[in-house]
């Protein structure tokens, strides 16, 4: 236990915090408060045997974190120094990230959606087995299996709710299918509740407590991670540009924020993480928005791009096909004065998107960064480096993806407040669900709208006879 | 603080009688909890008598036994006489009950949370607390409840705007809440700041969730608000009542003082009850008919023609159930404690019920509906339209002749 607290004292990679918290009982850097709760918890719990102790020789001893880079690389770089070693590893790995990006892009929407399940699936994992490691619940009867089955239960559950209506002619033909969409809801909180009481049955005497922080800290994780990545499926089915452009606007603030920091920073921005600087976040913020703005004109020309993504059951697959809609049309917008001159043009003809996308970036750099610090303020307050060391000089996965989790909400947020209507084919499922009388009230006033906007045209009978309302 | 955990690892059915609750703790072996608050115990007064002096006086002749039973059968009665009168006064006072439990619960939980870490001093973290309560609240408000209230909202310009962008204003506030949050971490309190932090947000998980869950279910029908919690309640009691008079296999370690017995007469005199109960309320209009704004008269009216579900039907009775099953229960029981302890079994009865009437009873909101398709493009409009005109000529419900009438 105490080897955990003292391991990663300095807080996440780039940290230049100053020397880990030596012994416990010392004041210097760290926790101070939690280094007297842990005295007083691990006395006590040390008298009643309690799991959440454990003397010096009982605690295993945590490898050092592996080294996961390939030999092939390693050779390869074996001449240069270590500084410069360190970046050619992160440099080789981010361009093998993002080409493996560029692929998955180029095989569809279901494989990102894939993509982004499996993500997710990783990202509980580390952040489960951080609080096993933290609180050394190994031991305990059915947590790990009860925190994978919460897992599942509401990624059933989200399916339900958002997914299946994507899906909607596929469901319909199989008849096992609609019985599980339709009743999603009832089955998934029935198997929860299912989980729930295997929870309060495997209370075991002694680690009670524990046993809590464990389930209150699974329910935790599921809410950070599995909801933002089903709004993250949604972002993507409303089509496949508001799944790219805010990934890429974060990952830009990310590279440009380090890059204007390496080359001209010198204000510190925040405690929490002592390499970001002022200079780095102002820079990165413009340069994201620009990056942002172009990248939002290049992909708006694409069908594919920007097509809500529907599944065809004749060709059953998922196609991207539509008409765009007015954000993705070329519109001329007049210039302010002072643009005038600076560009010498009279109008600029470019997507009303491009304008959204200065929303996304502007969030992107400005708020991004603080689910940055968040991710930096846990690594400290659980004395870990990295969150796994799933990727090579880069960390787990959870370490790319931290900025990435408040941006999901926002751009799903946007869209349903100021872009989407509602979507049509759920309109049509509901109206079909619906008592046929009411069917029928709706039918009338559709009918009367609808004529009355000139959509429908008036049948010759209707015009003689006008149609009352019962 | 030993107390408090007790009664909030209890159900609400044990007499919170003190001695019985400290063997109880020994017995549970909740060992490590109990010395960390015996250490904090020293700094916390014992819990304060709050029975009125009067009763105090009335019953000062009775064993200490029988005291404490007329105390808590007499709160009982007090209880649910206050639940019947707020019934009366109507679905508007009752939504602001729920809030104010809701807000009372709340309240108790992260008092709990402050009390296990001695966070009193960290920075902010209480003004958070109560702001992610805010807004969270207000979120919810503008998903449910302005579906309701919606004539009300649209005449107002302010209000309309509040209930329209509801999901961004209230992720704007969220938003600024974490920031608050990351921007007050102090280098010395992280990982108790942490705690605190996931803390409040699994107690809106169970508190905010459930209580707007309830006052769905409200709107729906009072019938449905006050079915589910009167079974909850009478089960509490009948399960007591049976525990107490035929009690003896003990049911699970953790509660020992619940028996087999008493969940078995429980389960059967609950359900009795809600057949019972449902019976009587389904015959009134007021508690059967969803609640609705009516936009002249300026308030909830209940008034509609009662669907199928509460309408009289004739049902075989199978040969086995020939005899009606007395019931009688007597009115004492369960009382002190907070409000959490009152509520901690209606907790996961609030979602059911929803999840229930969500999946098998209410189908979309038609005003809504129509509102959602107005919203929409022409030549989505006009697909939409089609398709359910052959899906009602399919159905016969739509003829030439019924067209053009």
């Amino acid at each position: 236990m105490w080897e955990l607290r003292h391991r990663g004292g300095g807080g996440p990679g780039p940290g230049g915090e100053a020397a880990s918290p030596p012994r416990e009982g010392e004041a210097a850097g760290g926790d101070h408060e939690t280094e007297s709760t842990s005295d007083k918890e691990t006395d006590i719990d040390d008298r009643y045997g309690d799991l959440d102790s454990r003397t010096d020789s009982d605690i295993p001893e945590i490898p050092p974190s592996l080294d996961r880079t390939p030999e092939i690389l390693k050779k390869a770089l074996s001449g240069l120094s270590s500084r410069w070693k360190n970046w050619w590893i992160r440099g080789i790995l981010t361009l093998t990230m993002i080409s493996l990006f560029f692929l998955i892009i180029y095989m569809g929407s279901f494989m990102l959606m894939l993509l982004v399940l499996s993500i997710q699936v990783k990202c509980f994992h580390e952040i489960i087995t951080i609080g096993y490691r933290v609180y050394h619940s190994y031991d305990l009867p059915w947590f790990r299996t009860l925190s994978w089955y919460f897992l599942l239960c509401v990624n059933y559950f989200f399916y339900g709710e958002t997914v299946a209506d994507y899906f909607a002619t596929f469901v319909q033909r199989e008849e096992q299918l609609q019985f599980l969409i339709r009743y999603h809801r009832f089955i998934s909180f029935a198997l929860y509740l299912a989980g729930f009481c295997m929870f309060v049955l495997s209370l075991v005497k002694k680690h009670y407590r524990l046993q809590f922080y464990m389930f209150a800290w699974t329910h935790v994780t599921l809410l950070i991670t599995v909801t933002q990545s089903h709004l993250v499926i949604q972002n993507l089915f409303e089509g496949m540009i508001w799944f790219l452009v805010p990934i890429s606007s974060v990952i830009c603030n990310d590279i440009t924020a380090y890059i204007f920091g390496f080359f001209f920073g010198r204000t510190p921005l925040i405690k929490l993480s002592p390499k970001k600087t002022w200079e780095g976040f102002i820079g990165g913020f413009f340069s994201t928005v620009i990056f942002g703005f172009i990248a939002a004109y290049v992909l708006s020309k694409y069908q594919y791009f920007v097509c809500p993504v529907e599944y065809r059951s004749d060709v059953n697959s998922f196609v991207t096909e539509c008409e765009p809609s007015e954000l993705f049309q070329l519109q001329s917008y007049s210039l302010p004065p002072f643009l005038k001159a600076v560009l010498r043009r009279e109008t600029v003809s470019m997507y009303p998107f491009q304008i959204h996308s200065i929303a996304l970036s502007t969030f992107a750099s400005l708020i991004g960064p603080f689910g940055g610090f968040f991710a930096s303020g846990f690594k400290r307050a659980f004395k870990i480096k990295d969150f796994a060391n799933t990727i090579p000089g880069h960390g787990g996965i959870m370490d790319r993806f931290d900025c990435q989790y408040l941006m999901a909400t926002f751009v799903h947020v946007y869209i349903t407040s100021f872009i989407r209507g509602p979507n049509p084919s759920k309109v049509l499922q509901q109206l079909l669900v619906l008592q046929p009388e009411q069917q029928l009230n709706i039918y009338k006033t559709l009918k009367t709208h609808l004529t009355e906007k000139g959509i429908l045209q008036p049948t010759l009978k209707s015009l003689i006879f006008p149609i009352e309302d019962e | 603080m030993t107390e408090l955990r007790q009664r909030v690892a209890r159900e609400p059915e044990a007499p919170p009688e003190d001695k019985e609750s400290e063997s109880e703790a020994k017995a549970d072996g909740e060992t490590a909890s109990d010395s960390e608050s015996r250490v904090e115990a020293v700094t916390q007064p014992p819990s304060a008598d709050d029975t009125p002096e009067v009763l105090n006086r009335a019953l000062s002749n009775l064993s200490s036994r029988w005291k404490n039973w007329w105390v808590r059968g007499i709160l009982t009665l007090a209880m649910i006489a206050f639940f019947f009168i707020i019934i009366y006064l109507g679905p508007m006072v009752l939504m602001m009950i729920v809030m104010c439990v809701q807000i009372k619960c709340f309240h108790e939980i992260i008092t709990i949370g402050y009390n296990v870490y001695h966070s009193y001093d960290l920075p902010w973290f209480r003004t958070l607390s109560w702001y992610f309560l805010l807004c969270v609240n207000y979120f919810f408000y503008g998903e449910t409840v302005t579906d309701y209230f919606f004539t009300l909202v649209q005449r107002e310009e302010p209000l309309r705007i509040l209930s329209k962008y509801h999901r961004f204003i209230s992720f704007t506030l969220y938003l600024t809440g974490f920031c608050m949050f990351v921007l007050s971490l102090v280098k010395k309190h992280y990982r108790l700041q942490f705690y605190m932090f996931g803390w409040t947000h699994v107690t809106l998980l169970i508190v905010v969730t459930q209580s707007h869950l309830v006052i769905h279910n409200l709107f729906e029908g009072m019938i449905w608000f006050i079915v589910p919690i009167s079974c909850v309640i009478c089960n509490d009691i009948m399960a007591y009542m049976f525990g107490f008079f035929f009690g003896r296999t003990p049911l699970i370690k953790l509660s020992p003082k619940k028996t087999w017995e008493g969940f078995i007469g429980g389960f059967f005199a609950t359900v009795v009850f809600g057949l019972l109960l449902s019976y009587v309320m389904s015959g009134y209009r007021c508690f059967v008919c969803p609640v609705e704004y009516n936009n002249d008269t300026n308030s909830f009216t209940v008034d509609c023609e009662p669907s199928g579900l509460f309408r009289l039907q004739e049902y075989n009775i199978p040969g086995v159930i020939q005899s009606i099953i007395g019931w009688d229960f007597a009115n004492t029981i369960p009382g002190h404690g907070g409000i959490m302890d009152r509520f901690d079994c209606q907790y996961l009865m609030a979602t059911f019920v929803n999840v229930y009437i969500a999946s098998f009873i209410r189908g979309p909101n038609p005003s809504k509906l129509v509102q959602q398709f107005l919203t929409l493009r022409p030549d989505q409009q006009l697909h939409i339209f089609n398709t359910l005109k052959s899906h009602l000529t399919d159905k016969g419900m739509l003829t030439a002749a019924t067209e053009d009438k």
